[in-house]
């Protein structure tokens, strides 16, 4: 019978062709890997690395596959959304996750419940001046920035780690 | 009294009586087959039909349908073949919605429902659509493309052009009367707001299209004096939607029962519409994700636990799991619950809702719950008919699936249980028997193996077995879909005893010819057949011809037809149209092939309109 590449079937997962190397290391796919290795004698013939994927199978409409592309995608990015958060004279780091919160807003209340602390108002030209606490961050270019200067989504891409500094310290980065 | 004169006596009733009858009839099946009694039945029953349910557009044409149903107000129409569903159908295959709306509008048709599945739907069709029926409520598009935000937004505004016209008319005849101070106040009680009501939108909703989004204002267009939808599900649209028009939207509408929103929609946003609309009784949320300390957070859980009419709950297409908890008071009375956009949600959270949800009876999950999910479902959900399982690991990211042991564990926990579709890793004819004994009511049954023709993975045999089980127990099973690896004997199990058999998918299964002539001797009640991958050929094909005049239609792609034996078939049928959907050689005629030739796509379908007219370059009627 003759079949076209893409309907030519191969035992175990469809998808990536990684996922053939994962098979065996997950655990609870104990039987697929027994699968691999016992039912298809053509399979030790065939280069792992190479997995032809069958068209239209699993059956699953092009709306369902988008949204699971997108999920699969951004969890696999670089940008984690987990970062640090310290304080100057706090014994010990914490740790957020930026996508929970929908603006500065948020985030600058969640902090202050976080780390019983004060940090006031945002202002373009004095920072957070006049309050006991600055936030701040580093973001990837290794500088550290002042929290609030840039568009919500950018600072959330771009943030690697926080410190919230003490007020007389981060009056320096305010004035600038 | 025997039938004749039970017959003679009912011919002298008078035909609005008849029709009155018939109105109680509301399936249209009932309607077919009350027509097919006698030439009178037939006219009452035709011109007293205002639903019409048409399977496959080609089957008829819209001048048949007005002519046989004039007074038709509601019309449902499916395109495309199922498989299109899976891209196994190329683009500008057809399924075109526009000649329906224009032969409609040219003559004067009602209409105020229109239901389309896999059809394409341009601008164009849904401008026309807008302006040609002053009294249209009701639009439902599932699986639908070619249309944009502009289509929708001429929609939204529709009938605001009309119901000005009839101010218009209303005023200017009103005016020749001759007190004029009583008409002036009768002109105000007729501008009332409550007459208009019928003139205005009820239903927008969108399931599962591709919409090309062009970030204009379409929820804008609902002018300010529509008052009137009751359900509204813009859940597919990728763009933004103007929030503050969707507010005013909900605001003004106090019978809106469903709402489903996008993503774009932000929580804020829904705390406020759940605050304007306690009443609703279907949401789908936006996105779901928030800071559960923030002060937002607390304003929606207060609202949430304010809306105690909602039983159906969708969406989470954006989600974080902290955020759940909001839901847990409305968890409680839920009936229908979807969480299968929301691949954000883990396990153990998912594990922590569905301890809330006792009385629901329709579920869809992905398979991120697992199968000791699956097992909290059973002991949790006693009242669960109908359970999808869908997967959540297309692109190899490593997710664990779901096995027959959680298959099985829900077949033992809810005795209700009569429709399933389950995604899973591995399957067991063991497994598939314990299910069967333990849920004799399934009307559909779909399994789908991610490995298409993994055997038992205990036994290493093919699930023949287990399938059969299902068919002997399940005597009222009208939809099956197939998958693993499977002989040509699960067939012979289908064909001796699924009796009620309706819609039967097979993909990758079966040995020879023999498998696919059981099925079609087998099954009388077989309507839609869809065969992809399988070793089925020409005498499979061509030995009961007549029988596919009793089906809707066939699909076989894959398999081992020949073009000549579709020929022979086309042939020797004129009632069927045979397609052979060639997207290898486009430029080459059918001549270039001989009849040896293996048939890549084959679609037929029964037709009383021969060969349709706008079949594309790609698609061979023969």
């Amino acid at each position: 019978m003759e079949t076209s590449v893409a309907t030519e079937l191969r035992l175990g997962l469809p998808g990536r062709d990684e996922s053939e190397a994962k098979i065996t290391s997950v655990s609870n796919k104990r039987s697929s890997s027994e699968m691999d290795d016992s039912c298809d004698p053509q399979q030790e013939s065939v280069a792992p690395a190479q997995k032809a994927q069958v068209v239209g199978w699993p059956p699953v409409r092009s709306y369902r596959k988008n949204i699971l592309q997108k999920k699969a995608e951004s969890s696999s990015d670089g940008s984690a959304m987990f970062v640090k958060v310290s304080m100057d004279g706090a014994p010990y780091l914490r740790k957020i996750d930026l996508k929970f919160y929908m603006n500065y807003l948020d985030l600058l209340k969640a902090l202050q419940n976080m780390f019983k602390c004060t940090i006031g108002v945002y202002s373009e030209r004095e920072g957070y001046d006049g309050s006991e606490f600055a936030p701040t961050y580093e973001d990837k270019d290794g500088d550290w920035m002042l929290v609030g200067d840039v568009p919500w989504e950018m600072f959330v891409t771009s943030c690697k780690r926080m410190r919230i500094m003490k007020g007389s310290e981060a009056r320096g980065l305010g004035c600038l | 009294m025997c039938l004749f004169q039970f017959q003679s006596v009912m011919n002298y009733f008078p035909e609005e009586v008849l029709e009155h009858v018939f109105d109680f009839l509301t399936s249209h099946r009932d309607r077919n087959a009350v027509s097919l009694v006698c030439k009178s039945w037939c006219s009452v029953e035709q011109f007293s039909r205002e639903k019409v349910f048409i399977g496959n557009c080609y089957a008829v044409n819209p001048e048949r349908l007005i002519a046989r149903f004039p007074r038709l107000r509601s019309l449902t129409l499916k395109g495309k073949p199922h498989f299109a569903d899976f891209n196994l159908v190329p683009d500008g295959w057809g399924g075109h919605v526009y000649p329906w709306i224009e032969a409609m509008a040219k003559s004067g048709i009602n209409l105020e429902e229109l239901r389309l599945k896999r059809m394409v739907v341009s601008d164009e069709s849904l401008e026309l659509l807008a302006k040609s029926f002053p009294n249209f409520k009701s639009l439902v598009l599932v699986s639908c493309e070619g249309f944009t935000t502009d289509g929708l937004a001429a929609i939204a505004s529709n009938c605001s052009c009309s119901a000005m016209l009839f101010v218009i008319q209303v005023f200017s005849c009103l005016y020749t009367q001759v007190v004029p101070l009583l008409v002036r106040g009768y002109c105000f009680s007729v501008v009332d707001d409550s007459i208009f009501h019928d003139r205005f939108l009820r239903e927008l909703d969108l399931q599962e299209n591709e919409v090309d989004d062009r970030k204009g204002q379409w929820l804008k267009c609902f002018p300010e004096s529509c008052t009137s939808l009751v359900s509204l599900n813009f859940a597919c649209l990728k763009g933004e939607v103007n929030v503050a028009a969707l507010e005013r939207l909900v605001a003004r509408c106090p019978n809106l029962r469903s709402l489903r929103l996008n993503h774009t929609v932000p929580l804020e946003v829904l705390q406020k519409i759940l605050v304007r609309a306690p009443q609703l009784s279907d949401l789908g949320t936006g996105s779901f994700t928030h800071d559960p300390d923030s002060e937002t957070y607390i304003k929606l859980t207060n609202a949430m636990k304010n809306c105690h009419s909602i039983r159906s709950l969708s969406g989470f297409l954006d989600v974080n799991g902290r955020c759940l908890p909001a839901i847990y008071p409305i968890c409680t009375n839920l009936t229908s619950l979807n969480l299968s956009y929301a691949p954000g949600i883990f396990s153990n959270e998912l594990i922590k809702l569905i301890c809330h949800c006792k009385k629901i009876e329709r579920l869809w999950i992905l398979d991120t719950i697992g199968d000791k999910g699956l097992g909290v479902v059973a002991n949790t959900c006693k009242e669960l008919q109908e359970l999808r399982v869908f997967p959540s690991d297309l692109y190899g990211v490593g997710n664990t699936a779901v096995t027959e042991e959680g298959l099985v564990a829900i077949s033992a926990g809810c005795p209700k249980l009569n429709s399933i579709l389950y995604f899973c890793q591995q399957m067991t004819n063991a497994a598939l028997i314990t299910v069967a004994k333990n849920c004799p009511n399934f009307i559909r049954f779909r399994l789908c193996t991610l490995n298409p023709i993994v055997p038992d993975a205990a036994t290493n045999q093919p699930l023949d077995e287990g399938f059969g089980a299902i068919v002997q127990s399940c005597k009222r099973l009208t939809r099956l879909s197939v998958s693993g690896l499977l002989t040509d004997q699960v067939f012979l199990y289908i064909g001796m005893y699924a009796e009620q058999l309706e819609m039967l998918s097979i993909a990758f299964a079966g040995d020879s010819d023999k498998g696919m002539l059981c099925v079609l001797n087998g099954c009388k009640k077989l309507k839609k057949l869809e065969i992809r991958d399988s070793p089925f050929g020409n005498m499979a094909l061509l030995s009961d011809m007549g029988k596919y005049e009793t089906m809707r239609s066939l699909w076989m792609s894959s398999c081992e037809v020949t073009l000549g034996g579709c020929k022979t078939l086309a042939e020797k049928m004129p009632r069927l149209n045979v397609e052979i959907i060639n997207e290898a050689g486009e430029g080459d005629g059918e001549a270039t092939y001989d009849n040896r030739h293996r048939v890549e796509k084959m679609y037929l379908y029964r037709t009383l309109v021969g060969p349709r007219k706008d079949a594309p370059d790609f698609v061979w009627t023969l």
